[in-house]
């Protein structure tokens, strides 16, 4: 089964939950933005929560589907038209063979997801399938894709029924994000400690999946402080020296330099991925104990979903 | 007596330990035998990361099983009687060869570097690769060695504006640092030679050709020996 790229969009890439394991090589995480939504996804076509699948940006790709295949959107919505009639976010849907999928411009959010049955078999490499785009490996022939690529998918797993996710499970993209104090946050002056979690921020035009610039609130520090690198993140904010703090994301460096002021609550990690440039952005203070809690109580829900979407199997 | 060394938390899946105060040979010795005792030291870790004075635990808190504290003190606990074990396992001790060549459009700033240093190209080249190597950190880019070990005679400040495309192996002076790009990439360094060897290829586990704690020698080749060994 193969799926054929007739655009590719502004962004697309192959993506699963990441590398996380080789970081101590230098080897960035990468996998999906917002796991969140591609978990969600992979769950509707009946895959493994960390199969691969794709990650549209901004503006989304045309498919052709060879095979019939069972696909779900997640995430942003992209106006799908599946041979022309539309197709909501959050449902899974069956597609006949030689069918198109075009998607267009996002709303609602940044990047979506196109999850496929039986996940797109591009190699393992170093234990993930995601692109690493910074050294070229990992996805499809370690770059975005491009119009003229075909993309082979496995075999589904068992047979697919349609599957919805209830209204009340579609993740909400939060503008003001559960945030923990970092390791030097005193090292902020005291009206950039008050700024840090009370001013809005804006996400630069300067984003993209190694990390979000944020304007609009410059903060500074006591003194100049030099720092030796150390490792870093997802979720972790450094401030450089020019004021406009950077919240890391996917596909950042696995060592950084600049002091560590907050880290983004892994549970909001997704609604900083579907920000945009332009938009808005606050933190809000939570404790480690809280961010953990929230984490494991969304781990739970995630189970008690598996476990009744494979009921209605 | 030095203080007792604790588990920090770095947002909701890192935990750090800080070994030192400055990147000294002391500070990196704890760094390398803690960091080989965690390696694995229990089912929620997904990666650990030695820096220059530091050691990160990457992990994956709903694999830390307790219910009566939250999993970041679980995990903590677990791992504490690990930051101070004399019985650690013997570090390896690798040393590498590194060839490069150090002539030509492979060496674009060499003589840059000379002009910066006072010293001439063959001064610079010779203080290169006569100098032993150590390597401190990985990080930047897959497989990228942040070494000690330059000579301070050939500390040169970066370039202002980087190149927006260095070639893989190439052996660079940034500032007092060395290093090697082990794929290609932007880059601010002043390029005096480049390696034939691969730093980096995701095909092979682990990607990376070096290790924290490697010590590395440069030695100079030919043009014709580099072309001959890029071939391979």
């Amino acid at each position: 089964m193969t799926i054929e790229v007739l655009r590719a969009g502004q962004l697309t890439t192959v993506q699963d939950l990441g590398r996380h394991r080789w970081q101590h090589d230098g080897v960035p995480e990468c996998g999906a933005m917002d796991s969140w939504a591609a978990r969600l996804a992979n769950l509707l076509v009946g895959n493994a929560e960390d199969a691969a699948l794709l990650e549209l940006t901004l503006t989304g790709p045309s498919l052709r589907f060879r095979r019939a295949a069972t696909i779900a959107l997640g995430g942003a919505d992209f106006g799908a038209l599946l041979d022309g009639a539309p197709l909501a976010p959050w449902h899974s849907a069956r597609v006949s063979a030689g069918s198109t999928l075009e998607l267009g411009a996002a709303s609602g959010g940044c990047r979506g997801y196109l999850a496929l049955a039986g996940g797109i078999e591009v190699p393992l490499v170093l234990g993930s399938r995601s692109t690493c785009l910074a050294a070229a490996f990992g996805g499809h022939e370690g770059r975005a894709l491009r119009a003229g690529d075909v993309l082979p998918v496995g075999p589904a797993p068992g047979e697919t029924r349609r599957r919805a996710l209830a209204a009340s499970l579609h993740p909400e993209h939060r503008r003001v994000v559960r945030t923990l104090r970092g390791p030097d946050v005193d090292a902020l002056d005291a009206a950039s400690r008050e700024k840090l979690f009370g001013a809005r921020f804006t996400v630069s035009a300067r984003s993209d999946r190694m990390g979000y610039r944020l304007e609009g609130a410059k903060l500074a520090l006591r003194e100049p402080a030099e720092q030796l690198s150390s490792a870093v993140t997802m979720g972790t904010v450094q401030l450089p020296p020019g004021g406009d703090p950077i919240v890391l994301m996917a596909d950042h460096q696995t060592t950084g330099g600049y002091p560590v002021i907050a880290h983004v609550a892994s549970v909001d990690l997704g609604s900083v991925a579907q920000l945009r440039p332009g938009d808005t952005l606050a933190f809000a203070e939570i404790s480690l104990d809280e961010a953990q809690r929230q984490y494991l109580e969304r781990e739970r829900m995630l189970e008690a979903l598996r476990q009744s979407l494979s009921l209605a199997r | 007596m030095r203080p007792p060394v604790r588990f920090a938390p770095l947002g909701d899946r890192a935990l750090v330990l800080r070994l030192g105060e400055r990147a000294d040979e002391p500070t990196f010795d704890r760094v390398r035998s803690c960091a080989a005792r965690l390696a694995g030291a229990h089912r929620a870790i997904l990666d650990v990361v030695p820096a220059y004075t530091t050691v990160t635990v990457h992990y994956d808190p709903s694999r830390v099983e307790s219910t009566s504290e939250p999993p970041h003190r679980a995990l903590a606990a677990a791992l504490e009687p690990l930051i101070h074990d004399d019985a650690h396992p013997p570090l390896i001790a690798r040393t590498v060869e590194i060839p490069v060549c150090y002539e030509g459009d492979l060496a674009p700033d060499l003589d840059e570097v000379a002009r910066h240093t006072g010293l001439d190209a063959q001064e610079v080249i010779a203080l290169h690769s006569g100098a032993t190597y150590v390597v401190r950190m990985i990080g930047f880019l897959p497989g990228f060695p942040y070494l000690a070990g330059l000579d301070p005679r050939l500390a040169t400040p970066r370039r202002a504006e980087p190149r927006t495309r260095v070639a893989a192996g190439s052996v660079g002076i940034g500032g007092e640092q060395t290093g090697i790009y082990p794929v290609t990439s932007p880059g601010g360094w002043r390029l005096i030679g480049r390696t034939p060897l691969a730093l980096f290829d995701a095909r092979r586990e682990p990607g990376a050709l070096l290790a924290v704690g490697d010590t590395l020698r440069f030695h100079a080749i030919s043009r014709t020996d580099y072309d001959r060994m890029s071939a391979r």
